[in-house]
This record gives C-alpha cells, sequence and structure tokens, in this order.
C-alpha cells in the first residue's frame, strides 16, 4: 500500500472562524488525503506537536485575525527548530498581497487569499509530493 | 516513533520488520479502549481521562481511530481536537488514525501501533474507535478493558438488550448526564446488563449497583464481569473521578481473576491469524491467483462462467501443480 499523504489543517491565532479551514479540510478530504483538523486558537507550539506526532507531510494554516506576520514564520521556525523542516507549510486567510513576499521569505510555500480555488490547493499539494518523490 | 507508526500503516516490508525489531519491547502498558457511536462524547471523555491520568503521573499514548472515504479515501480526522489542550504536553502522545477499507472500528494495524507506543515508554495506551454502530466490536481483542460511551435519547431498552457492541463494555459510560434521559438510561443499562429488574430495590440487595464498590471482586453476582454503570459529562467533568476509580477497580478485577491474561493472549492469537491471513494474500498475489486488481479477477472469472468456488479451486491447484507459478505468469 502506498504512503498516504497526510495534511494537518490548523487555525493559529484568536480569531474563531473556521468555516474556510473546515471547507478546506473537507475538499482534502475529497480529494483523497487523510486531513487532520486541530480545531481553533492553536498554538504555534501546539501545532507544531500535533503535526509531528501525526507525522504529516503539510501543514496548511488559517488565519484571518491579521497575526499571520508573527504567527506564520513562528511555526515555520519551530519545525525548522524541531528538524521537521521537511514538512511542507501554506497559508490561507484574509492575506494583504503586500505581505506575501515576506511570509514566502519566511519559509511560507504559498499563501491562497480569498478567491483562490480548491483545484489551485491540490495542484500544490500534488506538485509538491512530485517534487519530493523525486528528491 | 511517529515515524515508525506511518511505517507500519503503510503495509510494507519495512514496518514488518520494524514490528518484529521492537516486539520484545511491547510492554506490560495497560490499554484502554474507547468505543460507542457517533457524537456520544469519546473524543471529549478521552480528553477528560487524559487529564486524569496525567495526574497520576501516567504517560499516555492516544490513537484516535476516524473511517476513511470508501469512495475518495481520503479521511478527516477530527478527534484530537476535543483533546487540543493536551497537544503541547510531551506526556502525551495523539495519533489519529485513518481506516483504511477495515470495517470492524479500528484500523488494520492499531495493536501494533498500541505496542510501539508501549516500546516508547508509555504507561498507558488509550484506542477510541471509530463511531461505531451495533457491531464493531473489534476493540474487544484489542483493549485490556472496555468503556461503551452512551448517550441518552438514542433508543429504547430493547436497543440495550441487544447483541454485540452491548455486550462488549467493561463499563457504560451514560454521558451528557445532566442531559434528560440519563438517569432512565443508566436504569436500563442495569436491567438489560446486570439483570436488575428494578432499580428502586432497596441497595443492600444490590451491593455493586451504581456506587464505586468495595472493590472486594466476591461482591460481584455472576460472572468474572458484570459491567459497571457509570454516569458523567465528559464535557464539564462531572463523574469523571468516580469513573477513573471504577476503571482501575475494574482493572484490579480482571487482573485478579485471570481475565487480564486471557485478553492478553487472545489478542495475540487475534494478531498472529491477521498476519497469517495478510501473509496468504500477499503469497497468493506474488502468484498471480489473486490479482492485485480486482477488475482483472473479474474478467479472468467471466471468461471462465463456471462457478466462482470451482474457478477458485482450480486456479489454486493450478498454480500448485506448476511450482507455485500460475501458467497466465504473475500479474504485478
Amino acid at each position: 500500500m502506498a504512503k498516504r499523504v497526510r495534511i494537518l489543517i490548523a487555525k493559529p491565532g484568536l480569531d474563531g472562524h473556521d468555516r474556510g479551514a473546515k471547507f478546506i479540510a473537507r475538499g482534502l478530504r475529497d480529494a483523497g488525503y487523510e486531513v487532520i483538523y486541530t480545531g481553533i486558537r492553536q498554538t504555534p507550539e501546539s501545532i507544531v506537536a500535533t503535526a509531528i506526532q501525526e507525522d504529516v507531510g503539510f501543514i496548511g494554516l488559517s488565519l484571518l485575525s491579521g497575526a499571520h506576520n508573527e504567527l506564520f514564520p513562528r511555526i515555520v521556525e519551530l519545525l525548522r527548530r524541531e528538524n521537521a523542516e521537511d514538512i511542507v507549510v501554506f497559508g490561507g486567510g484574509i492575506i494583504p498581497d503586500e505581505d506575501i513576499p515576506q511570509l514566502k521569505s519566511a519559509g511560507l510555500r504559498a499563501i491562497f487569499t480569498p478567491g483562490a480555488t480548491l483545484k489551485q490547493i491540490i495542484e500544490f499539494i500534488e506538485s509538491c509530493q512530485h517534487d519530493r518523490n523525486l528528491s | 516513533m511517529a515515524r515508525a507508526i506511518t511505517l507500519i500503516e503503510s503495509g510494507g516490508s519495512e514496518g514488518e520488520a520494524l514490528i518484529d525489531l521492537l516486539y520484545p519491547h511491547f510492554g506490560p502498558a495497560r490499554i484502554i479502549g474507547v468505543t460507542g457511536p457517533p457524537g456520544a462524547g469519546k473524543s471529549t471523555l478521552v480528553d477528560g481521562l487524559l487529564t486524569e491520568l496525567r495526574r497520576r503521573g501516567e504517560r499516555v499514548g492516544v490513537l484516535a481511530v476516524d473511517p476513511s472515504s470508501p469512495f475518495s479515501g481520503g479521511a478527516l480526522l477530527g478527534d484530537r481536537l476535543r483533546m487540543a489542550r493536551h497537544a503541547a504536553d510531551s506526556g502525551v502522545f495523539i495519533r489519529s488514525m485513518a481506516t483504511r477499507g477495515h470495517w470492524g472500528g479500528l484500523t488494520l494495524v492499531t495493536t501494533e501501533a498500541a505496542g510501539v507506543l508501549q516500546a516508547a515508554g508509555f504507561t498507558t495506551v488509550i484506542i477510541e474507535t471509530v463511531g461505531v454502530g451495533q457491531s464493531e466490536v473489534e476493540i474487544m481483542s484489542a483493549a485490556d478493558v472496555v468503556l461503551v460511551v452512551l448517550v441518552p435519547g438514542a433508543g429504547d431498552d430493547i436497543q440495550a438488550l441487544k447483541a454485540g457492541i452491548m455486550e462488549i463494555g467493561d463499563i457504560y459510560v451514560v454521558n451528557k448526564s445532566d442531559l434528560p434521559g440519563a438517569a432512565e438510561l443508566a436504569a436500563v443499562l442495569r436491567f438489560a446488563l446486570r439483570g436488575e429488574g428494578n432499580p428502586a430495590l432497596d441497595e443492600s440487595e444490590h451491593p455493586d449497583s451504581g456506587h464505586a464498590d468495595s472493590g472486594d471482586p466476591n461482591t460481584l453476582p455472576g460472572p468474572v464481569h458484570a459491567p459497571q454503570i457509570r454516569l458523567a459529562s465528559a464535557l464539564n467533568g462531572s463523574g469523571l473521578a468516580e469513573l477513573m476509580v471504577t476503571l482501575e477497580q475494574t482493572e484490579a478485577r480482571l487482573q485478579a481473576s485471570g481475565e487480564l491474561d486471557r485478553r492478553r493472549r487472545r489478542r495475540s492469537a487475534t494478531e498472529l491469524e491477521r498476519i497469517a491471513q495478510a501473509a496468504v494474500r500477499g503469497w497468493l498475489v506474488d502468484r498471480g491467483i489473486v490479482p492485485v486488481d480486482p477488475d482483472q479477477l473479474l474478467r479472468e472469472f467471466e471468461r471462465d462462467n463456471r462457478g466462482p468456488h470451482r474457478f477458485i479451486r482450480e486456479r489454486l491447484e493450478e498454480a500448485i501443480r506448476n511450482g507455485n507459478r500460475l501458467s497466465g505468469g504473475a500479474s504485478k
């Protein structure tokens, strides 16, 4: 049996708006992935601990409160500290275009803003998987 | 450890070798099974048990099983959402597992994953099944002690008399005990599971009814374990301390009677049988008797069209005659 792709969908920060995260989780389930959902208001530390215990290949972060510039890079940094930088981190939510370059340079592999389709997210995951299988 | 579980879940020879390597360290940790219908509060109850067990200094591993889609193969694993306050505690390891086509309430490799946690030094392992219906009783052979979590308002006393899930519990937890009907459900369970015809009877006639009992195994009516029935509200924490006491007494009783040992031996036997079946299937696939692709097998059957039993038997006999090699060649 092939190794299944496991994805953590996590909500850091203080906003409780999880409709988007649940929609993505459901869509990725239908695309054949095993999706672990953390629920709202998770700390970067608990998200990283969860990702490691669950041995996921991807973390999708959803945040609508505006704290993405602090919390997203913090999570990437914590993963690095745990030698888990092979986990691909992507983000989504209300994120201004001008913040995207610095998030990417901080290690976020993709940022999906309102209007992004599920198909785009799946294509992103598949292309990362493709690169992973080559390396 | 997380990687080890992934390897075992993936089901290849590497995972098998790992199991053999770790097997001597599959330890004496207790395994608590938690089962019940969807939405009964299994995960929330596990969250409460985690708090109680951590207070006692236990290191706890949790295997939380949710179903895989029969269509996409994907899964939404949401049990740990209810246990979020333990996520950053290094004394707790929570792993979500998808059933991946297995239908008994657990995954194929739950027992082996529990073994990995034991080998890593966890002193208690909790296995939470998928939300079950009436007949997913696999947890019975995977755990030392089984908690069945029920909620009021889900059927009458006939449901409680049916075979299957209503027979496998050592402890029945009436969760959401603040809802109307909780006391009535507990009474129905006492009648159905313990033969107590009238819950209003003088308690002295039922020394074991509804109390954290004396712990004396001789006070039990009937066989080794008449199940215990406890009210709790996992969400607000009421009844959990009492439930832990009942759990510990039940474990002590199972150990004293030799039942715990019998269960563990039965678990090993079940595992051996499962591994043998998987090995036989691998053997059949390797020799092309059963193609990996079920459609291919069906097409060959349709060409032959002389009855399914005869079709398979003749394939098997031909493979054995030809030195384990089917004339059509292996399908891989």
